[in-house]
């Protein structure tokens, strides 16, 4: 099954919001061997500014690959995930991400672009709190790779 | 914001470096945390139907990992306002035999840092993160903006 070139432009609305928890944080940091402290001890984050344990830089993969299983799901974006690859990724943060904080994503499929049997697809999450305030923008490539590769 | 004066940072300097080990449990431990559960990061019979060369990192594990030495020399994680990376060579995770899985070293991921642009109007710091194992490079364009 190819990739539908009609993916391009389409939005997916955001879902159910994703509670930021302080647990999670400090699981997500040991898992990618960040130490700052800031991940760690809500008062080593509070001495930065910040209302609790802060996420690392790459936290919002979560919810932004929670908005990305949308399309990969979905039965008209003819997407095997098992030939899935990413490409690249970017973070933009508006804003730090901090525990408590209660995030939705709408995803937007910004590309679609076909790639020998395959095709590479751009993704762009606009991550925000549930009150509406800019977090972070997240931009995937994901490459579906064809058949023969 | 960083502790230290934006004035004092220079193109082309160094901000460090260091290594990262990844092996089989630091990739469980990964899937778990951020829910990434793609067989192709430990399952080796999947790895090798699809077509890799083993079971692989997450590309994400690499760029999160990566970052530590960004975030820890401006001093506040948050500092990092904008984070991107091309994946350009998979990191193969091996199992060899007769090792125990949560205590084998494994991978060495090499990461340096060197400042490759600075913005005085915004204040921003561009560095430039180099990854490589066994010297090959594994993330390309991974650049991390410091906000001072």
């Amino acid at each position: 099954m190819s990739i539908n070139p009609a993916l391009q432009g389409r939005t997916y609305p955001a879902g159910e919001p994703y509670a930021v928890g302080r647990e999670k944080i400090r699981e997500f940091a040991a898992a990618v061997k960040a130490g700052h402290r800031a991940h760690y001890d809500p008062a080593a984050a509070a001495e930065l500014g910040h209302a609790d344990v802060v996420a690392p830089p790459t936290f919002a993969i979560i919810v932004a690959q929670r908005a990305d299983a949308q399309l990969i799901q979905d039965p008209e974006s003819g997407i095997d995930f098992s030939r899935v690859v990413h490409a690249d990724q970017r973070f933009t943060h508006h804003r730090p991400i901090v525990a408590g904080d209660e995030l939705v994503a709408e995803l937007h499929v910004d590309q679609v672009r076909a790639m020998g049997g395959g095709a590479m697809i751009t993704t762009r999450a606009e991550i925000a709190t549930t009150a509406g305030d800019r977090v972070a923008t997240a931009v995937s490539s994901l490459l579906v790779r064809g058949e023969d590769q | 914001m960083p502790a230290f004066p934006f004035e004092s940072l220079e193109k082309g300097q160094s901000i460090g470096a260091t290594t990262v080990r990844v092996n089989r449990a630091d990739l469980v431990r990964y899937a778990g945390a951020s829910g990434d559960f793609n067989p192709i990061h430990w399952n080796q019979r999947f790895a090798g139907e699809v077509g890799l060369p083993g079971v692989i990192a997450h590309g994400m594990f690499t760029m999160g990992a990566a970052v530590q030495l960004v975030s820890d020399w401006a001093g506040d994680p948050a500092a990092v306002i904008d984070y991107q990376t091309r994946f350009t060579k998979p990191v193969v995770v091996e199992d060899p035999a007769g090792s125990n899985p949560s205590e084998y070293a494994g991978t060495e991921i090499g990461v340096e840092g060197t400042i490759g642009a600075l913005d005085a109007e915004a204040r921003t710091a561009r560095v430039d993160l180099t990854v490589t194992v066994e010297g090959q490079k594994v993330l390309v364009k991974a650049q991390a903006l410091v906000q001072f």
